[in-house]
């Protein structure tokens, strides 16, 4: 398979990048890692007529401690999050989910910012981010902003990014010591998630994001307020489904995958050591 | 457009479309067919090479993202051409293969496996060539070989 012909340019900064995507509208997509784009491409499930390559931006790759969150370049590759020594001390949930996208060949390629602005409601990474409640910076030719990741994702592969932004940096906040578990159910190893359930306790709460349970990611709101009000970690895990819009496709049907969450999420609360 | 890809540490510079990917570019422009196609949905890591050291899947990356790049194919990899790789000769002595199909990209994930980490575990062997499918079903073996070439024997 070989995607439709496009036409491609490559961009040295993100200020050149911006500009070429104000120049082609929106029939142009940034290309990043790829990882995603390229295989929807050759499905022709997407069919850009330019793309912006910005994995040359050399200075968006970066993991740096900003007192308390870490923040991420939004070229920073799957390969470079799980093995950071400063990832795995001060937001270890981040590092860990990293290193269970797809397969080694995949992380090297694809990066966070990609993952992100994807917006895929399969993927890990998106969940993670939603459920440390991080934010993430977006550049456009007006400058820059800072959305929450509680805004962020706004449907099935879409987000709050104008079609003139690109995603630059991501923040999280920092969980050194913090219970943590990924839980990810899937067939092969480079599958997505068919359900996926990633719990982290920040200042005190526990936190719990679900993967492919609705048209985006979503916080498995209903678990953590029981959790808050003292349910045992089988009462909240029995509230996962509540409020979500589980989709049905070859792997599983609505029903199976709200009894995956509730299984998944009773297990990441017991790994998180929530009794 | 025109790039220039240093492959197997020879300097090419060709003239491709923007959508033609790497493993085509391989294959069909430089005729280096050790580089299979297997599933061509980034699934299975029979095209599996080296961009600038890293194990990549060739069917999910365009040959312009590889313009300014070092690519190694499993042609690259032997010292000579009566030479084999240290992971080629341990493929051969563990009966690391049957059809030999899905070899070139297990040849190469398994090395940049090990140039990551040196003294992998079975379990991280097994880990590390996830993206690799085998559809002899001769993991047993391969994974030997993976570890022996690391120096360890599988227990």
């Amino acid at each position: 398979m070989i995607p439709a012909a496009f036409d491609y340019q490559k961009a040295n900064s993100s200020e050149e990048a911006i500009a070429l995507i104000v120049e082609h509208g929106d029939e142009a997509k940034f290309l990043a890692g790829g990882h995603s784009l390229i295989p929807m491409m050759k499905l022709r499930l997407a069919v850009p007529s330019v793309l912006v390559d910005i994995a040359g931006v050399e200075d968006l790759s970066y993991i740096n401690d900003c007192g308390d969150h870490v923040a991420i370049g939004a070229l920073t590759k799957h390969r470079l999050l799980e093995t950071s020594d400063l990832l795995l001390a001060e937001c270890p949930l981040l590092a860990h989910v990293a290193s269970k996208v797809g397969d080694p060949q995949v992380r090297h390629r694809g990066t966070l910012g990609g993952s992100l602005a994807h917006s895929d409601p399969a993927s890990d990474l998106p969940a993670a981010v939603l459920a440390l409640g991080g934010s993430l910076i977006a550049e456009g030719p007006g400058g820059q902003r800072e959305i929450a990741v509680a805004d962020f994702f706004t449907g099935y592969f879409e987000s709050s990014l104008a079609e003139d932004e690109m995603l630059t940096e991501v923040r999280v906040p920092k969980a050194p010591g913090a219970s943590w578990s990924y839980q990810k159910f899937n067939r092969r190893a480079q599958d997505w998630a068919i359900v996926g359930v990633a719990a982290v306790e920040v200042g005190g709460a526990t936190q719990v994001s679900l993967v492919n349970m609705g048209s985006t990611p979503l916080r498995a709101e209903a678990v953590e307020s029981a959790l808050a009000g003292g349910a045992s970690a089988t009462e909240a895990a029995e509230a996962a489904a509540e409020g979500t819009d589980a989709p049905t496709d070859l792997n599983a049907s609505p029903e199976y995958r709200d009894h995956l969450a509730r299984v998944l999420t009773k297990r990441a609360l017991e790994a998180s050591g929530v009794s | 457009m025109e790039i220039s890809v240093a492959v197997n540490g020879t300097g090419r510079v060709s003239e491709v479309e923007p959508r033609t990917l790497l493993v085509y570019y391989l294959r069909d422009e430089l005729g280096l067919t050790g580089t299979n196609v297997g599933c061509d949905t980034s699934s299975c890591g029979a095209c599996t090479v080296h961009v600038n050291g890293e194990s990549v899947k060739s069917c999910t990356m365009l040959a312009v993202q590889a313009d300014g790049q070092e690519v190694t194919t499993i042609e690259g990899l032997a010292p000579s051409s009566d030479e084999l790789h240290p992971m080629q000769e341990s493929f051969q002595n563990n009966h690391g293969l049957q059809c030999g199909y899905c070899t070139p990209g297990m040849v190469m994930a398994a090395c940049s496996l090990l140039e990551e980490n040196p003294a992998p575990t079975e379990q991280e062997v097994r880990e590390g060539l996830e993206g690799n499918l085998c559809r002899c079903t001769g993991y047993h073996n391969i994974v030997k070989a993976v570890l022996a070439c690391s120096g360890q024997d599988m227990s």
